[in-house]
């Protein structure tokens, strides 16, 4: 048996994603973002997304070109003090916002990539992060539910992909990815090197090909990926 | 005030520092010095800031600095990362304030209709850790004291700080309220007072200084 090739070009990989469609994009900071796959989307166009991502990046940077072009309408995230135009988009109105504590936003990832309905927490309880959440008592212990994040579509960096779609990551770019790439019925890898199959050794594989659509490779690495010099 | 701060570390402990002042205190650790630091986009094990030119693109902490590795760190995702502190491994996390209340509450991620960029990671920093100190200046910048009988923004967690770090004195949340620890050199109990915006419990006899 053969496992199938999911390797495919940028402009495929990317097509299809339609107004409205909700995207996840890994990442926190510059590691583990996909800027080329965020690329590729500014120039397909797709509008009124709702992006989930931990963070906005930066000036000129991943999801600051989503919002520059428009494309947003809504942002799931956690913090966004890096990037000016996501926080002036926001006090205009022009985009909604919805913070959510970071870990909280993991495991609501997790949790929808899982096909479980929500996690239980007792995080944030007393902040207005809570309002609006149904509480459960559980043992006399009271909790907020927090729903489940599952996304039309997940956009993933990859250091490492094998032509199957089993993927690795490095150092602090793994972050959201291996969860977000579990938590939609179509992802979308880009990976620096992909790797002919039984190259990637079974256990180094963070997320496992099942869960993989499309496989992009990257030639040179643009701008974006390199270390910001502030 | 930093270099008292980093006494607070203990050997052994899993430490996060938050974003601002607190990550100064890693350049008062002696390198051999027995602590686990962890971050919260998935290290535990920082070594060393790293400028830009010997930066690896990959490997940043949660304030965005180019961190490194010493033997024995590792990677993980940022569910993980979480899990670590929500279930009581970190023993100790140091963070900034805007308003610390004499009932522990910590006021640190939202300035409504000046400063609204999300709370990252840091309500889970602040509700979970098994200590939560905090470093900041006794007041802000227009005078008004940061500690008060009651925060007036939107708090980050309730009842969660232990111990205040400030360039005048070392402070404690006591169940009776503020309590004064120790005060920085040339800074006496009564300026602190002054400084503080809800009553200030003064120990009996000597106050140490650092």
């Amino acid at each position: 048996m053969r496992l199938p090739d999911k390797t495919t070009t940028l402009e495929e990989a990317v097509a299809g994603i339609g107004d409205g469609a909700v995207v996840m994009v890994g990442g926190f900071g510059v590691p583990g973002t996909p800027f080329t796959l965020i690329r590729e989307l500014v120039r397909q166009g797709p509008k009124n997304l709702t992006v989930i991502k931990n963070d906005a990046n930066e000036t000129g940077m991943g999801v600051d070109h989503l919002l520059a072009s428009g494309q947003v309408a809504r942002l799931i995230t956690t913090h966004i003090g890096l990037n000016p135009r996501a926080i002036e988009l926001m006090n205009a109105g022009k985009i909604e916002v919805e913070f959510n504590p970071q870990g909280i936003l993991a495991e609501r990832i997790r949790a929808g990539g899982a096909g479980l309905g929500g996690i239980l927490t007792d995080i944030a309880e007393d902040t207005e992060l809570a309002r609006g959440k149904q509480r459960v008592e559980i043992d006399a212990k009271r909790f907020l539910v927090e729903t489940a994040l599952r996304a039309d579509v997940a956009l993933i960096h990859a250091d490492r992909a094998d032509t199957f779609g089993n993927l690795d990551y490095v150092a602090t770019a793994r972050n959201f990815n291996p969860l977000m790439a579990m938590a939609a019925p179509r992802v979308i890898a880009e990976a620096e090197r992909v790797l002919a199959l039984g190259e990637l050794p079974p256990d180094d594989v963070h997320t496992p090909g099942p869960f993989v659509d499309h496989v992009v490779e990257l030639g040179a690495l643009t701008e974006e990926y390199a270390v910001v010099r502030r | 005030m930093v270099a008292r701060a980093a006494r607070e570390i203990e050997p052994g402990m899993v430490v996060n520092l938050g974003i601002g002042l607190p990550t100064k205190v890693i350049n008062h650790l002696a390198s051999d010095f027995p602590v686990c630091l962890h971050t919260e986009n998935g290290l535990s094990g920082i070594g060393p800031t790293l400028p830009p030119d010997r930066a690896d693109r990959n490997l940043i902490d949660a304030g965005g600095a180019y961190v490194s590795t010493v033997p024995g760190s590792a990677f993980f995702d940022s569910a993980t990362s979480f899990a670590l502190v929500r279930s009581g491994r970190l023993d100790l996390t140091m963070l900034g304030a805007f308003e610390v209340s004499q009932t522990g509450d910590l006021a640190n991620w939202k300035i409504p209709g000046k400063f609204s960029p999300g709370a990252g990671g840091g309500i889970e920093l602040a509700q979970k850790a098994r200590r939560v100190a905090v470093l900041t200046t006794q007041t802000d910048r227009a005078g008004n004291p940061k500690l008060k009988a009651a925060c007036d923004l939107p708090i980050t967690a309730r009842a969660c700080v232990a111990r205040v770090f400030t360039e005048m004195a070392v402070i404690d949340i006591a169940p009776a309220g503020f309590s004064l620890v120790e005060l920085a050199e040339g800074v006496s109990a009564g300026e602190v007072a002054e400084a503080t915006g809800a009553p200030l419990i003064l120990p009996d006899g000597d106050i140490p200084t650092f």
